[in-house]
């Protein structure tokens, strides 16, 4: 018998205020996180789609990679995007693939002025790392970035809160940053979320992250938990690593082809290629889709689904109770003939078949701002 | 009325006559957060002590609700079903889960009274 690997436990530097605001603890990713506070999931959920949550998302991946021409050639080879005609400062949503387009991780990368910076997923970041040094021959250098601290401010009062304490972040359109100052320490600020609403994301030294969190919490804004970020991205249709995507899950699969760059893909020379263009052409077997339970039953993940013949057609990703939708809601993946919207399902859930609807995303409409994408 | 009793699996029971009122305690609903789902046992149903006879589901899991004891179900409250936020609100006043029909008052003797749950409840809670 091996011994067992002490693995010490990480926190993030807003720990302590997430205790002193009662936090309940969950582990996630090998970080101690706050799954709620003491106002509830529901709760939160609701005040973040009225008014500004804060939510503390520096277990997430920073990673920095330093170059000019010559990586944004390279990156092109990795990911399905049109990284030379990038503005700087833009960010575009994508993924790291294998070769059969199965994917390792979702991440979002921004052109900066020294290279790229890709938030990735917490549980997938040094993976992600090793996978695409090693894509790169370390050619550049790079790092996960552990000086800085990510809180997101997300919700429709959120511009107004954070430019009081930066002033100039109003003037950010979706899915593009810049750097700002705070405490005269640079941070690197965009607009951007997983919620389904107007917000930012604020990258900061660690040793500044509580004072700006405080900051943010005298304006109005409250701590929210894991909890209700789950159920609000779950609403606005948005997908989570582990449960919509994985390594046996193209992009188009999981619906995100509007994600890939058509330039890119009549190119196809990018890791994955061969696969999306063929997908593209044939068709897929499975596809994601939203679908929405007649009742109040809850179908979780792992939720089987049946046509009407009572043939089994696919199984749930994701499902919980969407406190703004005040019920039920649920993605997975089904037999692509079974994927129009309002064809009729069934989900097993506890022995017995609930009927359902197989509906469009979100369920919870969008409140993006300036929508340059 | 009887004394509330208290079981392990976090139910509370209240007897009269031979009917047997049933719900979940304040500190299983604080274990549970928000509740967003209930589901009761059918009427004129059969339940056996210790069985499942319901589910609650908070925006996290699912969880069962067990019967305390065994009997008829005689009366189901729906106004928990249509709005299951109730059961955090009042669990152990309006929010009651269902009445049964018991017919053996001495399943009530192993349970806890309250005094021995708060107890039970702060222990398995740490």
């Amino acid at each position: 018998m091996g011994k067992r690997v002490n693995m010490e436990i990480k926190k993030t530097s807003l720990y302590q205020l997430h205790h002193n605001n009662s936090a309940k603890f969950v582990e996630f990713a090998g970080y101690q996180m706050p799954i709620q506070y003491s106002d509830g999931i529901v709760e939160e959920h609701k005040f973040t789609r009225g008014h500004a949550g804060i939510f503390d998302v520096s277990h997430m991946g920073q990673l920095l990679i330093y170059g000019s021409n010559d990586l944004v050639e390279d990156l092109e080879k990795i990911f399905p995007l049109d990284l030379k005609n990038l503005k700087m400062n833009h960010s575009k949503y994508s993924f790291l693939m294998n070769d059969e387009a199965g994917i390792y991780d979702d991440l979002i990368i921004t052109k900066t002025e020294k290279g790229f910076m890709i938030i990735l997923n917490a549980a997938c970041k040094y993976n992600d790392f090793k996978i695409i040094s090693k894509l790169l021959n370390d050619k550049y250098k790079m790092e996960l970035d552990n000086k800085r601290s990510l809180i997101a401010l997300q919700g429709p009062k959120s511009v107004e809160i954070l430019n009081n304490i930066i002033n100039g972040v109003n003037d950010l359109n979706f899915m593009s940053g810049n750097w700002f100052k705070f405490e005269d320490k640079k941070v690197y600020v965009t607009r951007s979320g997983y919620t389904g609403e107007d917000g930012f994301e604020v990258s900061i030294i660690n040793e500044l992250a509580e004072k700006f969190t405080k900051e943010l919490i005298d304006r109005g804004a409250k701590l929210i938990g894991l909890g209700a970020r789950d159920t609000l991205r779950l609403e606005a249709g948005l997908c989570l690593y582990g449960h919509e995507l994985d390594r046996d899950k193209t992009p188009v699969e999981a619906n995100l082809k509007w994600a890939i760059s058509k330039e890119r893909i009549s190119q196809g020379n990018f890791i994955g290629s061969r696969i999306i263009t063929k997908q593209l052409s044939d068709g897929v077997n499975k596809i994601r889709v939203g679908i929405k339970p007649e009742g109040r039953v809850i179908a979780r993940e792992k939720t089987k689904i049946f046509n009407q013949l009572d043939i089994y057609i696919g199984e749930i990703t994701s499902g919980t109770f969407g406190p703004s939708v005040n019920g039920p809601v649920a993605m997975g993946y089904v037999e692509n003939k079974f994927s129009k919207k309002d064809t009729k399902v069934f989900l097993e859930v506890r022995g017995k078949k609930h009927p359902a609807n197989i509906c469009g995303l979100p369920f919870y409409k969008k409140s993006y701002v300036k929508g340059v994408n | 009325m009887s004394e509330v009793k208290f079981s392990k699996e976090h139910e509370w029971i209240t007897l009269e006559g031979d009917v047997a009122t049933i719900g979940i305690t304040k500190h299983a609903t604080e274990m549970l957060g928000d509740i967003v789902f209930a589901e009761l046992p059918e009427k004129g149903s059969n339940v056996e002590k210790d069985g499942t006879a319901g589910v609650v589901e908070s925006t996290k899991a699912a969880n069962d609700v067990y019967t305390p004891v065994s009997g008829e179900v005689v009366d189901t409250n729906q106004t928990i079903v249509e709005d299951p936020s109730k059961i955090n609100e009042d669990p152990e006043g309006s929010a009651w889960f269902f009445k049964l029909k018991i017919k053996d008052a001495s399943e009530l003797n192993s349970l806890m009274n309250k005094e021995e749950y708060d107890k039970f409840a702060k222990e398995s809670a740490s």
